[in-house]
């Protein structure tokens, strides 16, 4: 079987690669993580982060819209004694708060037919009630990644909605090839999760990624 | 490059001479139906049909032998004898020059464990002779510039520009049935059987360089290697359209998977996106299947999604408008100037919008006119036109009853026919001056079973298809609008 990247890890690979991430700490102490909020600005995130860590949100292990510094500290301290020897090295991911009302998944796959395959779908809590959810065998260029976007059936959640201003859909593309750009430079990912990819101000923003690799871990 | 993949084609789709296994006196044996077709259909080559005693078949003397054949007059061989003595015929094959074998024999790789073997070994014969090999377990291949029909079933259908593959015997069939009602027939069929050598992306290579296959069809069901398949359909859609149907779709099972992308993910939805990222038109039925393909081959492709209709009674209309809405077509307003055109020469009943509904104000030359007129406009990508027919429906009241043909009902009925008849062919010119299609469709298609209805008749005169339903000519029409925006996009 293959083994994971931890978040935060997750997270340069993608950018290594040119996708957007938020600006983010590992912290190895409530004393850092404080310190991280105060510099990113608060309301901050934090989630226990290491490669074994899985099921975060089941756990409990991610806390959100801590406002002040002795929350942020708290909540840190709180994590880190969550973590099991299951969990190995582990840390705590502060992050910027990121709100917006629509949800989309993104990620890759190795399919046994046609190799590495981009994926976007609708996320949130109706994703798996309406598995509207689209492919594309990598590389993708700039016109397949829009084709992808656009054969998502619910383009209206996709359109200014609401108030919410409408997706940028060359953001979103971008972030498509650049994930079928990572399939084909790196046999060694067998797979990749974007979940959640907000909707903030149109703009996807990656909140959470699960980078897999084949193999054992070295 | 494209001249490899012709010639390795060329012994099967255009051979010189064809030697036939297994022919016996017995008509219900797959070697004499195959022998009969070939025969009965007037296959322009040589045919060389191997009987043990040699006993005379249609008329057609046989050969005891595979080694009695003369070296150098057949290039390919029909076989249909039992799999366990077919290596030995293929080496005494090869032996006379032959370069390409259709394996119509069962016993293979769909007969358990020994026919994968059995299988196995024929390939790697067939690869190291240089055999290109179609089948095993397929029902046999046509050729229409060389009137080639080598199957073990009917029906051989009129030359034309479609060419098909499929991974069904009796999927190829149908695809034939259809070319043989409306007319629009076929250059190659194929059907693959076990797919063992050739596969779908084979024939597509094939079907692309192809120069008398103009689009092709597909019925498929399984997929070896979808990296290849996806290769050989960009090529081939860059040049010419590609129709494919696809079977055991539905098996939505996902797989387990340690991530949520892998979880969502089957077969058919990355099967899908791989469609549309190669620009392939992807039909759900049968009939939708080749009409679309039939439709690509005879109607110019349009440009854009900008639609009208033209009707000469309402319901018709709105139904299809309907379905141009929900096909993400465009319903456009009809555009002033030809308002104004129109209004010249119509009472003023008629609906002055779109669909363009005559409401009955129609004169001799008004259908042909307003076609004519609708095309023309810049405004306008495509024309859908319904209830044609309609007037010889009555025409043959008319004729059927017992006041014909007094009361000025054989002038009546005559008027009506002509009209009816002419005004397929006035569609297909104003359609191929302009460049734009226009689908004409009507229910007398199918209702009037004697196809005797000078609406369809007209239509079908015309080298163009009839469809059964405004819903079913839209359906085509946006695959082929969607597969002109693939070109446009790649342009």
């Amino acid at each position: 079987m293959g083994h994971t990247l931890s978040e935060y890890d997750s997270k340069k690979l993608l950018a290594e690669f040119g996708i957007e991430v938020p600006d983010e700490r590992l912290t190895q102490s409530a004393e850092q993580a404080a310190a991280a909020a105060r510099e990113l600005g608060l309301p901050v995130a934090a989630k226990l982060c290491g490669a074994k860590v899985s099921h975060k949100t089941e756990r409990n292990l991610v806390r959100l819209g801590l406002e002040n510094e002795s929350a942020v500290a708290t909540a840190s301290a709180e994590l880190l004694a969550a973590a099991t020897s299951d969990d190995g090295d582990v840390g705590v991911l502060i992050a910027p708060m990121v709100s917006g009302r629509r949800e989309l998944i993104a990620g890759l796959i190795r399919d046994p037919q046609f190799g590495g395959c981009v994926m976007l779908g609708l996320g949130g809590i109706f994703a798996e009630a309406l598995k509207d959810v689209t492919f594309a065998v990598a590389p993708l260029d700039d016109i397949d990644a829009h084709d992808l976007i656009g054969a998502l059936q619910n383009q209206m959640l996709l359109a200014e909605l609401r108030g919410e201003r409408e997706t940028n859909r060359k953001a979103l593309a971008k972030l498509l090839c650049c994930l079928g750009a990572i399939a084909e430079a790196r046999p060694n990912v067998a797979s990749i999760d974007l979940n959640p990819l907000i909707i903030r101000d149109g703009e996807p923003v990656v909140v959470d990624a699960l980078v897999e690799l084949v193999g054992d871990p070295q | 490059m494209s001249q490899d993949i012709l010639d390795r084609f060329r012994p099967l789709f255009y051979p010189r001479g064809v030697i036939m296994t297994g022919v016996s006196q017995h008509p219900g044996k797959f070697g004499s139906v195959a022998l009969h077709n070939l025969i009965r259909f007037g296959y322009q080559g040589e045919i060389f049909g191997i009987n043990r005693e040699g006993l005379e078949c249609y008329g057609h003397r046989t050969y005891t032998a595979i080694g009695d054949v003369p070296k150098g007059r057949a290039d390919l061989a029909f076989i249909c004898t039992p799999a366990k003595i077919n290596p030995d015929l293929l080496r005494q094959c090869h032996d006379r020059g032959v370069r390409a074998a259709f394996v119509a024999s069962g016993g293979y790789a769909e007969g358990g464990p020994d026919g994968v073997a059995r299988q196995r070994e024929l390939i790697e014969l067939a690869d190291e002779l240089g055999i290109t090999l179609a089948g095993p377990n397929g029902q046999g291949l046509i050729s229409t510039p060389v009137s080639m029909c080598a199957q073990i079933t009917a029906p051989f259908p009129p030359p034309g520009p479609i060419s098909a593959v499929s991974q069904s015997g009796n999927l190829a069939t149908s695809f034939m049935n259809y070319g043989v009602l409306s007319g629009i027939g076929f250059s190659k069929v194929v059907s693959a059987g076990n797919s063992a050598q050739l596969g779908i992306a084979d024939y597509l290579e094939y079907f692309a360089v192809d120069p008398e296959t103009e689009v092709s069809l597909v019925y498929m069901e399984n997929l070896d290697d979808g990296r290849r398949f996806l290769d050989a359909a960009r090529a081939h859609t860059a040049k010419k359209p590609l129709v494919v149907l696809r079977g055991g779709t539905t098996d939505q099972g996902t797989r387990a998977a340690s991530s949520h992308t892998g979880a969502l993910a089957s077969n058919a939805r990355v099967f899908d996106g791989a469609c549309r990222q190669a620009g392939i038109t992807r039909a759900t039925t049968l009939e939708e299947a080749y009409e679309t393909a039939a439709s690509f081959a005879v109607q110019p492709l349009p440009r854009g999604r900008r639609t009208l209709v033209f009707t000469v009674a309402g319901g018709w209309g709105v139904l299809t408008s309907d379905a141009i809405a929900l096909a993400g077509l465009e319903l456009i307003p009809l555009p002033d100037d030809l308002k104004s055109e129109i209004d010249k020469l119509v009472p003023p009943l008629w609906s002055k919008n779109n669909p363009i509904d005559l409401a009955g104000g129609e004169t001799r030359d008004t259908i042909p006119q307003v076609l004519e007129l609708a095309a023309s406009h810049p405004d306008v990508d495509a024309i859908v036109y319904l209830g044609i027919g309609t007037q010889d429906g009555q025409g043959q009241a008319f004729r059927s009853g017992k006041f014909y043909p007094d009361h000025g009902l054989d002038r009546m009925a005559g008027f009506h026919q002509s009209q009816d008849l002419r005004y397929g062919t006035a569609a297909a010119e104003a359609s191929a001056k302009h460049g734009k299609p226009i689908l004409i469709a009507t229910d007398l298609v199918y209702t009037d079973r004697e196809y005797g209805n000078a609406g369809p008749t007209g239509v079908k005169q015309s080298g163009r298809l009839c469809y059964q339903s405004g819903h079913r000519a839209v359906r085509v029409l946006s695959h082929m609008v969607r597969y002109s925006e693939f070109l446009q996009r790649r342009a």
